[in-house]
C-alpha cells in the first residue's frame, strides 16, 4: 500500500469549495444556534410557565432526536407538508442550529443559575430592571464560566456540518467523498478531509483559551 | 418630617412568620440602629423597606406616598416600575458587599449612574471619582474587587450606593463579614455619613457603634419591635428582660 496524495492535490479547487461551504454553514449555525440557545435558556431559567414549558419541550425534543434525522426530515418531509422547496443548506442549518440551541440552552441556564443571588441583590438595589441586571451584571459573569462549554458546542457545530453531506450540501466531507469516488483513493481523500478539519479547529480552540485568559483579568 | 412610614408590616417565609406587624416611622435625618438576635427578622425588615423582599402584609409609605395598591384579596400589589423608583431613592449596603467582580471599583460606582440613570460616561466617571474619594479610595479606582480588602470592598459598595443620591440608606450588617481589624475603616465612613445628617437604618452587632451613631435604637425579637428608644434608654437602661439578656450576651467578654 502506497500513499499518493497527488490525486488529492489535483482536486484542491474542489476542496477549497468544500471548505468554503463548511465555513458558511458553521458560521450560520454558530450564530443561530448560540443566540437561539440563549433565548431558550432564558426561557428554561424563567419561573413563568408560559416561557418555561415551551422552552423545556424544545430542549427535550431537539436533544433527544438525532441531528441527521432532523436534517433529512427538514429536507425531504417538510416540503411535502409545506408548499415550498428547501435548499440543502437551509435544511442542514435548521437541523444543526436547533440541535445546538437545545444543548447550549442548558449551558446558558446552568451558567446563569451559578451566579450568586447577591449579584442580583446588588443590581436590583441600584434600581436595575431584570433585563438590565441580566445584561450588565449576570450574563457577563456567567459567560466567563460558560466559555469552555460553549467552545465545545462550537467545535461540535463545526463537526456536525459534515452531516449536511447527507442532503448533498457542498462541504468538505461531500467533496472528499466525490474525490474518493472519482479517483478510488479513499485513504488519501478522507485523510485530507480530517487534516483540514484539524487545521481549522485547532486554532479555534487556541483562540478560546486566549479568550478565557482575557476574561480572567479581573481575578 | 417623616420620610418613611411603615404600618403593620408582615412577612412570612413558608410557614414561618418572620415579621409580625412592624410599625415604624422614620423622620428625615434620623439614624436608627436595629438590633436583635439572629432570626429576629432584622435583615428581612430592612430588605422589605426597599422591596428586595415583597412585604406580606401592611403598608409602606415613602415621603408621604403610599406604595402599591390594594389587590382583590386585600393584599397589596406592587408594580415593578414603582419598586425600581423606590430602590433608586433608598440605597442599600449588604453584609457580603455584592460588588460586581467583573467591573473595577470605579466601574461599580458608575454602573447605576450609567445603566439606571443613563448618565453620560464623563459625567458618571467624575461623580464616581468623587464618591470614591469620599470613602478614601480614590487611588483604587481602577482596581478589581478581587484585589481589594474586605473593608475596601465595603467602602466601594457604600460609594456605589451614595452615587445614586439616595434619600435614605439601609445598612445590612455592613461589618459582619469583615476581619476585626477592618471594621473600623468602614464604621468611620458610616460615621462621616451620619455627621452629614443622612437618614439611615443600620442593622448591626456593633453595640458601641450603635450607641455613638444612632439617634434611636430598636430591639427586634420574634419579628416584632420589642423595645425602642434613645441609645441611652435601650442600651444603658433596657426595660425589658429580653433586651437585657441580648445586651448581656453581647457584652459577655467585655472588660
Amino acid at each position: 500500500m502506497r500513499w499518493d496524495f497527488a490525486s488529492v492535490f489535483d482536486n484542491t479547487d474542489a476542496l477549497l469549495v468544500g471548505a468554503a461551504g463548511t465555513l458558511r454553514i458553521f458560521a450560520i449555525c454558530l450564530v443561530l444556534g448560540l443566540s437561539l440557545g440563549l433565548l431558550v435558556g432564558l426561557g428554561r431559567y424563567s419561573r413563568n410557565r408560559w416561557l418555561h414549558i415551551p422552552a423545556t419541550i424544545f430542549v427535550e425534543f431537539f436533544r433527544n432526536t438525532p441531528v441527521l434525522v432532523q436534517i433529512l426530515w427538514f429536507y425531504f418531509a417538510l416540503p411535502i407538508l409545506l408548499p415550498f422547496q428547501i435548499s440543502p443548506l437551509a435544511a442542514a442549518s435548521l437541523g444543526i442550529s436547533l440541535n445546538s440551541a437545545a444543548f447550549s440552552a442548558e449551558i446558558y441556564r446552568g451558567g446563569i443559575q451559578s451566579i450568586e443571588t447577591g449579584q442580583w441583590d446588588g443590581a436590583r438595589a441600584l434600581g436595575m430592571r431584570w433585563g438590565q441586571a441580566m445584561r450588565r451584571i449576570i450574563l457577563p459573569q456567567a459567560l466567563k464560566r460558560m466559555l469552555p462549554a460553549l467552545t465545545n458546542r462550537a467545535i461540535e457545530i463545526f463537526k456536525m456540518s459534515t452531516l449536511a453531506s447527507a442532503v448533498a450540501y457542498v462541504e468538505l466531507l461531500q467533496q472528499g467523498k466525490l474525490i474518493a469516488s472519482l479517483n478510488y483513493n479513499p485513504i488519501e481523500a478522507y485523510t485530507a478531509v480530517a487534516v483540514i478539519f484539524f487545521v481549522f479547529l485547532w486554532p479555534l480552540v487556541q483562540f478560546s483559551y486566549f479568550l478565557e485568559r482575557r476574561l480572567r483579568r479581573d481575578e | 418630617m417623616t420620610i418613611l412610614k411603615v404600618s403593620g408590616l408582615t412577612k412570612r417565609f413558608g410557614t414561618t412568620d418572620v415579621l409580625r406587624g412592624i410599625d415604624l416611622e422614620v423622620a428625615r435625618g434620623e439614624r436608627i440602629a436595629i438590633l436583635g438576635a439572629s432570626g429576629s427578622g432584622k435583615s428581612t425588615l430592612l430588605r422589605c423597606l426597599n422591596f428586595m423582599e415583597r412585604p406580606g402584609g401592611g403598608t409602606i409609605a415613602l415621603d408621604g406616598q403610599m406604595l402599591g395598591r390594594e389587590g382583590k384579596a386585600g393584599e397589596r400589589t406592587y408594580r415593578e416600575s414603582e419598586l425600581i423608583q423606590v430602590r433608586q431613592r433608598v440605597g442599600m449596603v449588604f453584609q457580603q458587599f455584592n460588588l460586581f467582580p467583573h467591573m473595577t471599583a470605579i466601574g461599580n460606582v458608575m454602573e447605576g449612574l450609567r445603566t439606571v440613570r443613563g448618565m453620560p460616561k464623563p459625567e458618571a466617571e467624575a461623580r464616581a471619582r468623587k464618591e470614591l474619594a469620599r470613602v478614601g479610595l480614590a487611588e483604587k479606582a481602577d482596581t478589581y474587587p478581587a484585589h481589594l480588602s474586605g473593608g475596601q470592598k465595603q467602602r466601594v459598595a457604600i460609594a456605589r450606593a451614595l452615587a445614586m443620591d439616595p434619600e435614605m440608606l439601609l445598612f445590612d450588617e455592613p461589618t459582619s463579614a469583615l476581619d476585626p481589624e477592618l471594621v473600623g475603616e468602614v464604621l468611620a465612613v458610616i460615621l462621616a455619613l451620619a455627621e452629614e445628617g443622612r437618614t439611615m437604618l443600620l442593622v448591626t452587632h456593633e453595640l458601641g457603634f450603635a450607641y455613638h451613631v444612632a439617634t434611636r435604637v430598636i430591639f427586634l425579637a420574634d419579628g416584632a419591635i420589642h423595645e425602642q428608644g434613645t441609645p441611652d434608654e435601650v442600651l444603658k437602661n433596657p426595660k425589658k428582660d429580653r433586651t437585657r439578656a441580648f445586651l448581656a450576651s453581647h457584652k459577655q467578654f467585655s472588660f
